[in-house]
């Protein structure tokens, strides 16, 4: 059950551009398989390089509903899963007071007192959706394990009601911000996508489709000393969501060049930590020559 | 195909990258979707379907790069016809001992120096290539190793001076603002590390094609980072481990933190399950409990820093310290033959490297003659803190407990277990070198709670997870090896 329109890498790379996403050759290859093999991606990397927004593009691109499970630690079957509409149960039996508990029993275990949470939603959608599960990592190892039946059999098994199976297979992206090692099961069951910082000519383009008005020559700066600035040893590297909230701001407050000086005030926006501001400001106002090592 | 996959599998499983069967089956079905006449999609269908940790990835590419080498262009003869206009073709002396006239290296490096500052990856590729053909001399069946003609071909271009020339030229331009001028040095830099990257690769196909694949990916398979023997790491080994580390102890903490909460019941509080009961008609239906407060251990951590364990005591500080967020207290301790405490330098908010620097600095470690003495450095401990020990300390000695044939004061480490509520021991050697010629490991391991065995990245969180749990009531670490047994 593959996407219309995806016919090859190339296609995904194109669609995804289309509704802004700039995904490398890497990322569409993967998307491609994926939706092929019908396998779920995993997708790994820091925060905010665009995992999640990976799989609001694939909705946009395929047109379709993008079902969203956001982890938690501590969450379970109830939230992920489904769960039986206790309320809606009572009711029913205190209307049929008197009948036969056997016939009572059969009637309140139907699909009509069931409350389909993400998961079992993205299962019986008539139509085929998008499934976001997003970080993963989040929740304890025994949890995992509750997705695993849907993530390869496309199947959820409800002890009162029998097997749901899929009528349509979703498009399952999982990610994760890689806090601890997810299970092996897991991961056997999934592509794994690992997205990295972007290059500077990606992260301009990326910067050029997301802020309207931005100048190239700007976008080009603000790329270049934003991968500059990465590879000082900071608490929080600024992400590509950072750097365009800092794209934003620069253009909101009329900086056309990214200078020393002008862009001090501003670095808020792109670092979170009051030390690695320090670190940043220190080092981008002395010598060039100076902060080189080798 | 298919074989050709096998055989790459067994490859990655070699290198210890853990491939089921159902991921090779994986990678067979996605193949039949890849596009095998390009090599970035066949390669990222591989390495999608095999590789599922990132840390990985490395290991893979090598093995990738060599398994699935490009044997087109064969040594020696079809160089010339995928340089671009440019690249003077010069009548090389193909095969000879670092071939090439005056002339000829000049045009190569004009060539280079113009792929650098424009960053084009195509005329890159191609210097690479001529420089190899031209300056490394390589030579069929020579058993000499790639980083030797890739050393010869990076020195014939004078790669070092290169980055200066391409900024000379940059500074003749103008309005070249301080931070442009540096960002742009960057930059070069990373071009140059790619430019030394297509030599290392193009000197790999050339081996391939000499030797045979299975030769050349066996002299380049190297330990996955976390297995990488922190003693004998190599520079740019050591720099990779020093970047992981932080990423890696986050985890710890965050998997710490989860069981912490997790385990946060205790005992019934009756006054609490009566007082709620109150509200279901005096029926306890929920019983309540006292939360209990785990108490987190206290760490003294003793690190020989004589010169063969500089490195691993430079780990383990790291390690430890990236954690102390887990320690209700922590302090610090190094030592040769003399011990000093070292906790000030690493006071919240000091940069690491310059408290190491510090360390190397002023910290006063040498007594007589500054080879280790571990039974004077703990004799030392023991009259000068062992007083700070409490029943809630626990003592961490890194060291390979070789002690120069001294005096090893067993004694004294009596006195410190005994003050203290456990005292372990990290030897970087491995088990089988223990009371080797001078290694004392028996005398001191004897009074240890535990005698670990921490040569790489693995061991060490392994062990500071234990660590740095709840207190149990049982106490300790479960013994790993028991020194009486082995005497």
């Amino acid at each position: 059950m593959t996407v219309q329109g995806l016919q090859s890498p190339a296609e995904v790379k194109e669609g995804l551009r289309l509704v802004d996403y700039l995904a490398d050759d890497r990322i569409a290859q993967v998307v491609f398989l994926a939706d092929r093999l019908g396998k779920p991606i995993l997708v790994e990397g820091p925060a905010g390089v665009g995992k999640t927004e990976l799989a609001k593009a694939l909705a946009a691109v395929a047109g379709r509903k993008l079902i969203r499970l956001q982890c938690y630690e501590g969450l379970d079957e109830s939230k992920a899963l489904y769960e039986w509409n206790y309320k809606k149960q009572l009711l029913r039996i205190q209307a049929d007071e008197g009948a036969a508990w056997s016939a009572l029993e059969e009637n309140i275990f139907s699909e009509e007192f069931l409350l389909a949470r993400p998961l079992l939603e993205a299962i019986r959608s008539p139509d085929p959706v998008v499934l976001l599960i997003d970080e993963i990592d989040r929740v304890e190892v025994e949890t995992e394990a509750l997705m695993l039946e849907v993530l390869s059999d496309f199947q959820v098994s409800i002890p009162e009601l029998g097997t749901v199976v899929a009528a349509t297979q979703p498009l399952v992206v999982l990610t994760s911000n890689n806090t601890r090692e997810l299970s092996e099961a897991l991961k056997r069951r999934c592509l794994f996508l690992h997205i990295g910082y972007p290059s500077i000519e990606r992260e301009k383009e990326i910067l050029l489709a997301r802020v309207e008005g931005l100048s190239d020559h700007l976008a080009d700066q603000v790329a270049r000393l934003v991968r500059s600035v990465r590879n000082l040893q900071l608490r929080k590297p600024p992400s590509v969501s950072e750097s365009i909230d800092w794209a934003r701001t620069l253009l909101a407050l009329g900086i056309d060049e990214v200078e020393a000086g002008a862009v001090e005030g501003t670095l808020h926006v792109l670092l979170k930590y009051q030390d690695d501001i320090d670190k940043v400001s220190r080092d981008l106002s002395s010598a060039p020559a100076d902060t080189m090592g080798t | 195909m298919l074989g050709l996959l096998t055989g790459f599998i067994q490859e990655l499983r070699e290198a210890g990258i853990p491939v089921s069967m159902v991921e090779a089956i994986d990678a067979a079905e996605a193949l039949r979707f890849t596009n095998l006449g390009d090599r970035q999609a066949f390669k990222a269908t591989l390495g999608s379907t095999l590789v599922k940790n990132a840390r990985h990835y490395e290991a893979f590419e090598t093995a990738f790069e060599v398994h699935f080498a490009l044997l087109r262009p064969a040594p020696g003869e079809g160089v010339d016809d995928v340089a671009p206009a440019g690249l003077t073709r010069q009548s090389a002396q193909q095969g000879g001992s670092g071939g090439g006239g005056e002339a000829d290296l000049e045009a190569l490096m004009q060539a280079l120096i113009r792929a650098l500052s424009e960053g084009d990856q195509g005329l890159l590729r191609a210097v690479a290539r001529q420089s190899v053909g031209r300056l490394a001399g390589m030579e069929r069946g020579r058993p000499v190793g790639g980083t030797y003609y890739l050393y010869r071909t990076l020195r014939r271009l004078d790669i070092d001076r290169v980055l200066e020339r391409l900024l000379e030229a940059a500074a003749e331009s103008p309005e070249l603002t301080p931070l442009e001028e540096r960002l742009l040095r960057e930059e070069y830099e990373e071009r140059i590390e790619d430019f030394r990257e297509e030599v290392r690769a193009e000197i790999r196909r050339r081996l391939v094609a000499d030797r045979g694949r299975e030769a050349v990916a066996k002299t380049l398979r190297r330990p996955l980072l976390e297995d990488t023997d922190l003693m004998h790491a190599s520079r740019e080994e050591l720099a990779m481990l020093g970047q992981v580390i932080h990423p890696l102890t986050r985890k710890l903490a965050a998997r710490l933190a989860q069981r912490r909460r997790r385990g946060r019941r205790g005992r019934l509080d009756f006054r609490r399950t009566v007082r709620s009961s109150l509200s279901t008609g005096g029926v306890p239906m929920e019983p309540q409990f006292r939360t209990s407060r785990p108490t987190k251990p206290e760490v003294f951590l003793l690190c020989d820093i004589s010169g063969s364990m500089a490195t691993f005591a430079r780990f383990a500080l790291q390690f430890v310290y990236a954690m102390s967020g887990q320690f209700s207290k922590l302090r610090s301790f190094v030592f040769v033959d003399a011990l000093d405490e070292v906790t000030g330098f690493f006071e919240a908010g000091a940069a690491f490297e310059l408290a190491l620097e510090r360390v190397s600095r002023e910290a006063e470690v040498v007594w007589l003659d500054g080879h280790s003495d571990y039974g004077h450095a703990l004799a030392q401990f023991w009259e000068r803190y062992g007083g700070d020990l409490t029943p809630r300390s626990t003592v961490i000695v890194t060291g390979d407990a070789r002690n120069n044939y001294r005096d090893a004061r067993g004694d004294v480490m009596v006195g410190i277990a005994a003050a203290s509520r456990a005292v372990y021991w990290l030897n970087p050697e491995p088990t089988t070198y223990w009371d080797t010629g001078d290694s004392v490991m028996s005398a001191l391991g004897a009074h240890c709670d535990g005698v670990f065995e921490v040569r790489n990245l693995r061991q060490l969180e392994a062990f500071v997870e234990e660590l740095a749990l709840p207190l149990r009531r049982t106490g300790g670490l479960r013994k790993q090896w028991k020194p009486a047994e082995f005497t």
